[in-house]
């Protein structure tokens, strides 16, 4: 009990200690939070227009000015990291879903190993953005079908380091003890090995976060994802483009949210690698 | 005579690897009698731990036979396994690896009973017997492994192997990454556990000290091969192969009067790649023969219980 | 009551190397820790000094320490001097020597090997390569007499074929070859003091009855001094002179071999020594076995660390540490040596 709060302590303090890692964490959060309160947050309802104030720079009223039908960008901004943060989060869990599931098998029984590797690495082998407007086009936009398309294209990377991970444990003295105890493959897989490999699953699922996020925002931008009547940050650009001469903010702002969520995920994602490794390789 | 509990009868295994086929055993055969201990003495390349493995059906053999009180576990499946993994288990050299980081000991040992049904209505207490018996107590059971230091791992990893009542220990250098005194500890654990359960032990080691403490006979292995094997007094004292007495020859001694090493092998253990021709051990032995290079020098008994593989024995005279 | 911090009387000559209460501490993350408090050591020309301890003993720090090889920043030496007499006579304390002169120095008059020869050998340079880029780092030849050279190192440390070998790439090497190859790159600067850290450790017994008669027919016949550290106490009576013992980060006994093996003057030598299955004693069912240590190291603090394990703890044993006292022949710390002897 008091090994998993010192644990914790020790991972707080150096946490503390990685200021950039610490910024991206509040960064995050504060996207997060607004997200889900967007309701109370946002200052306007993002969908009503007022033509007369279309297109005005930010201002003390329109922090982040309007839109080329007068919503505030703001608002939509707000709204709009619900559905960007909410399909890359929904891409993180089912890609990471699959992902670990093929891994652990690929990883630990020999004969499904090069079957699932050599599909996996085929899909790699396409640039994510064009294997996921191909499945755009198969699919059919819509919110649902690009967390599906994103799950698909990302869910190799998962099982490439799934499937890495699941060697290196499997092949320790605890896996063989519990083998010989007569433990059965599935509790050997659930309870010996996955518990063992989260901390690099758990690096994986940041990044995927992040790519998730951008590659949504992709799709949009070419016509290929979210309907454009959603606000996602990707709509957002994707509709704004053509007045982005004279009303640089149209872009700007959703840009910026793009960025500001990708780069926290990424340096949130590195800084868990730096932290969780070492004490990984120590505990086994 | 009675049925041994392990009976092990020409068994080999061979890997293959990138660089050719590894034969790791070669037809190795022995047995041990229940509440016996028996010692599995050799360097690297020896196939030693592969022995240990193949006996518990963790990895399948290449040819022979593995029967425990008679009844043979080739080709079982893993289900048909099971109840045979009650006969015989396993501790492991790393006290580190062989226990799963995030699990608290009492899952791990809990573990053991669940996989068997054992003891399900009063597992806690259970699970508080099995420590005491290896000089642990209660209070650990609610802990996690790198909360203990290495001995007290390695007495974790006796209760989980415990657990299930087996007959047999197949204990895999259970203490080369141990400090001396640790290394006290444990092997006094072994004696103790020996006397008050009944339980059979194949011992894995490359400290010919050790084994000749806990064991009642050995064999002496090298590149798969037994060498020599006999009651442990016997072959410790009065080897009959050239290896075992250059092995004897090669051990440090703690004692500065004892006589110092006369008569080193030279040379490397060759590679288990590319064994030599005839007796394995003829290129670092000091009494090969030309018929050493062709012929394979099959163990043949020498004395009772004593069974040596090697062309000249008897060799002229003991040194 | 003599207190040994300063052994270096022993010899008229003076010793090649005497440690002197020396102390390293290491900065963690939540404070300073001190693995090793006040070690003193002497080594003289010539001779083999076995440094013995479990692990945690601090017998590895101390050896780096003197090779100056403690990890930077973390590791440091908090007081205590290291004198080392060089080759033109000098004495100089590698405690408060800058690093540039800590390398000439390690360079050429000190060398070091290790457990695990794989680590310390570059396995993109066949052996003959990494032999000679030291050889040419401290002698100075190339070409021909280079080559040669690099050839009579290999032979001194008997790696059979020599002149086929030196193209060999370390991964192409048994662990007791490069072992050998470790030596021989050692040996390249003619050192007056070798530092062997475990070196047999990871070697199979037929290979390390080997090594060990290799290195101490090279101390013979270069007069070299070695400081040969190893928990291994069968290997410590093949091929030491003296022996130096460590527990809890302390020196705790200094003797000659011969006596130390026969009855030594700390509890915890003997402890360490009945604990060898060699020396396991009948009980009265006949069984053999072992007088194990009980309990685990303690920790430094105001009393013996030894103490809580002691069969022969008193009282005055709790109250303060004990100091390094001279025996004849040695020094030893434990107030009841007397008595025990």
């Amino acid at each position: 009990m008091n090994g998993l709060n010192s644990q914790m302590a020790l991972f707080l303090k150096r946490l503390f200690r990685r200021r950039l890692v610490l910024l991206a964490a509040v960064i995050l959060t504060v996207l997060v939070i607004s997200a889900l309160l967007a309701h109370w947050v946002a200052p306007f309802d993002p969908s009503v227009m007022k033509l007369v104030r279309r297109l005005k720079p930010p201002s003390d009223v329109n922090w982040f000015g309007t839109d080329e039908f007068g919503r505030d960008i703001l608002s939509r901004i707000i709204f709009g990291a619900r559905a960007s943060l909410g399909i890359g989060f929904l891409v993180v869990l089912f890609s990471m879903g699959i992902g670990t599931v093929f891994g652990l098998l690929a990883g630990y029984i020999k004969t499904l190993d090069s079957p699932i590797m050599r599909l996996a690495d085929a899909m790699m082998a396409l640039p994510d953005i064009l294997l996921a407007i191909f499945l755009m086009a198969v699919l059919g936009p819509s919110a649902g079908n690009v967390v599906l398309a994103l799950s698909i294209v990302y869910a190799p990377r998962v099982v490439r380091v799934v499937r890495a991970s699941t060697l290196v444990v499997s092949a320790l003295p605890f896996v063989e003890a519990a083998r010989a105890l007569g433990v059965s493959t599935f509790r050997i897989l659930r309870v010996h090995i996955l518990l063992n490999i989260a901390s690099p699953i758990l690096v994986q699922a940041t990044f995927i976060f992040a790519y998730a996020v951008l590659a949504e925002a992709g799709l949009s931008f070419l016509g290929a994802g979210v309907p454009p009547e959603v606000p996602t940050w990707g709509t957002m650009i994707a509709a704004g483009q053509q007045y982005a001469d004279d009303a640089f903010w149209v872009v700007l702002f959703p840009g910026l949210a793009i960025v500001m969520a990708a780069l926290s995920l990424q340096l949130i994602g590195d800084g868990l690698r730096d932290m969780l490794d070492p004490k990984l390789r120590k505990a086994l | 005579m009675t049925t041994p509990l392990l009976s092990v009868s020409h068994l080999s295994k061979s890997f293959p690897t990138s660089r050719g086929i590894v034969q790791a055993v070669d037809d190795v055969s022995f047995s041990i009698a229940a509440g016996e201990a028996f010692g599995l003495v050799g360097e690297s390349g020896s196939g030693k731990s592969t022995i240990g493995r193949l006996a518990l059906g963790l990895i399948t053999p290449t040819a022979g036979d593995i029967r425990f009180s008679g009844q043979s576990i080739n080709g079982l499946s893993e289900r048909a396994l099971k109840p045979f993994r009650r006969q015989a288990q396993m501790v492991f050299q790393d006290p580190y690896s062989s226990l799963n980081p995030r699990l608290r000991v009492r899952d791990i040992i809990g573990e053991a009973l669940d996989t068997h049904a054992l003891a399900q209505d009063r597992r806690d207490a259970r699970i508080a017997e099995l420590l005491d018996m290896v000089g642990l107590n209660a209070s650990h059971a609610s802990r996690y492994p790198h909360e203990f230091s290495g001995g007290q791992r390695q007495r974790i990893g006796i209760a989980r192997a415990l657990a299930v009542e087996p007959r047999l220990l197949i204990a895999d250098e259970p203490v080369s990454a141990l400090d001396v005194s640790v290394q006290a500890q444990i092997i006094t654990l072994l004696q103790d556990l020996r006397r008050h359960l009944g339980l059979a032990l194949l011992f894995i080691s490359h400290d010919l000290d050790i084994v000749e403490l806990l064991c009642e006979r050995v064999a002496v292995l090298y590149l798969g091969r037994i060498m020599e094997t006999g009651p442990t007094d016997q072959v410790m004292k009065t080897p009959r192969h050239p290896y075992s007495r250059a092995l004897l020859a090669a051990v440090p001694k703690a004692d500065p009067d004892a006589p110092r090493m006369k008569r080193l092998v030279s040379g490397d253990i060759p590679s288990p790649l590319n064994p030599p021709s005839g007796c394995v051990f003829r290129t670092r032995c000091f009494y090969a023969e030309g018929p050493c290079a062709t012929d394979r020098p099959v163990l043949a008994p020498a004395e009772a219980g004593w069974q040596c593989a090697c062309l000249r024995d008897p060799l002229p005279e003991h040194e | 009551m003599a207190v040994a911090s300063d052994q270096s009387a022993f010899k008229q000559d003076g010793p090649l190397l005497a440690v002197d209460t020396l102390s390293v501490s290491f900065r963690q993350e939540d404070g300073v820790s001190t693995p090793v408090r006040d070690v003193s050591l002497t080594l003289h020309q010539g001779e083999t000094l076995a440094l013995v301890g479990e692990s945690g003993s601090g017998k590895s720090v101390t050896s780096l320490a003197i090779m100056g090889l403690l990890p930077r920043p973390a590791g440091f030496i908090s007081s205590g001097k290291i004198r080392f007499q060089t080759r033109a006579k000098q004495t100089v304390d590698l405690a408060q020597l800058s690093f540039d002169d800590m390398r000439h120095l390690r360079g050429r008059e000190m060398a070091m090997i290790f457990q695990e020869p794989m680590t310390s050998l570059n396995p993109v340079l066949t052996i003959g390569e990494q032999i000679a880029e030291t050889v040419r780092l401290h002698l100075g030849l190339s070409g021909r007499a280079l080559q040669a050279h690099v050839k009579a190192q290999l032979d001194l440390v008997e790696i059979p074929d020599a002149a086929r070998r030196m193209d060999d790439y370390p991964h192409q090497m048994s662990g007791g070859m490069r072992q050998r190859v470790m030596i021989a790159l050692a040996m390249a600067c003619q050192p007056s003091l070798l530092i062997a850290d475990e070196p047999t450790t990871a070697l199979d017994v037929t290979i390390q009855a080997q090594i060990l008669l290799l290195i101490d027919r090279l101390r013979r016949e270069t007069g070299m001094a070695v400081l040969f550290i190893t928990h291994n106490l069968g290997v410590v009576a093949e091929i030491a002179d003296r022996v130096t013992v460590m527990y809890a980060g302390q020196v705790v006994e200094t003797a000659q071999t011969r006596p130390l093996f026969r009855k030594a003057a700390h509890p915890y030598t003997n402890a360490l020594l009945s604990c060898l299955p060699a020396r396991a004693k009948a009980d009265a069912s006949g069984l053999r076995r072992l007088v194990p240590i009980q309990g685990q190291p303690g920790v430094f603090g105001e009393a013996c660390a030894f103490a809580p394990r002691c069969p022969h703890v008193t009282a005055v044993c709790q109250t303060k540490p004990p100091q390094l006292e001279l025996t004849d022949g040695g020094s030893v710390r434990c107030f009841r040596w007397r008595d025990l002897a």
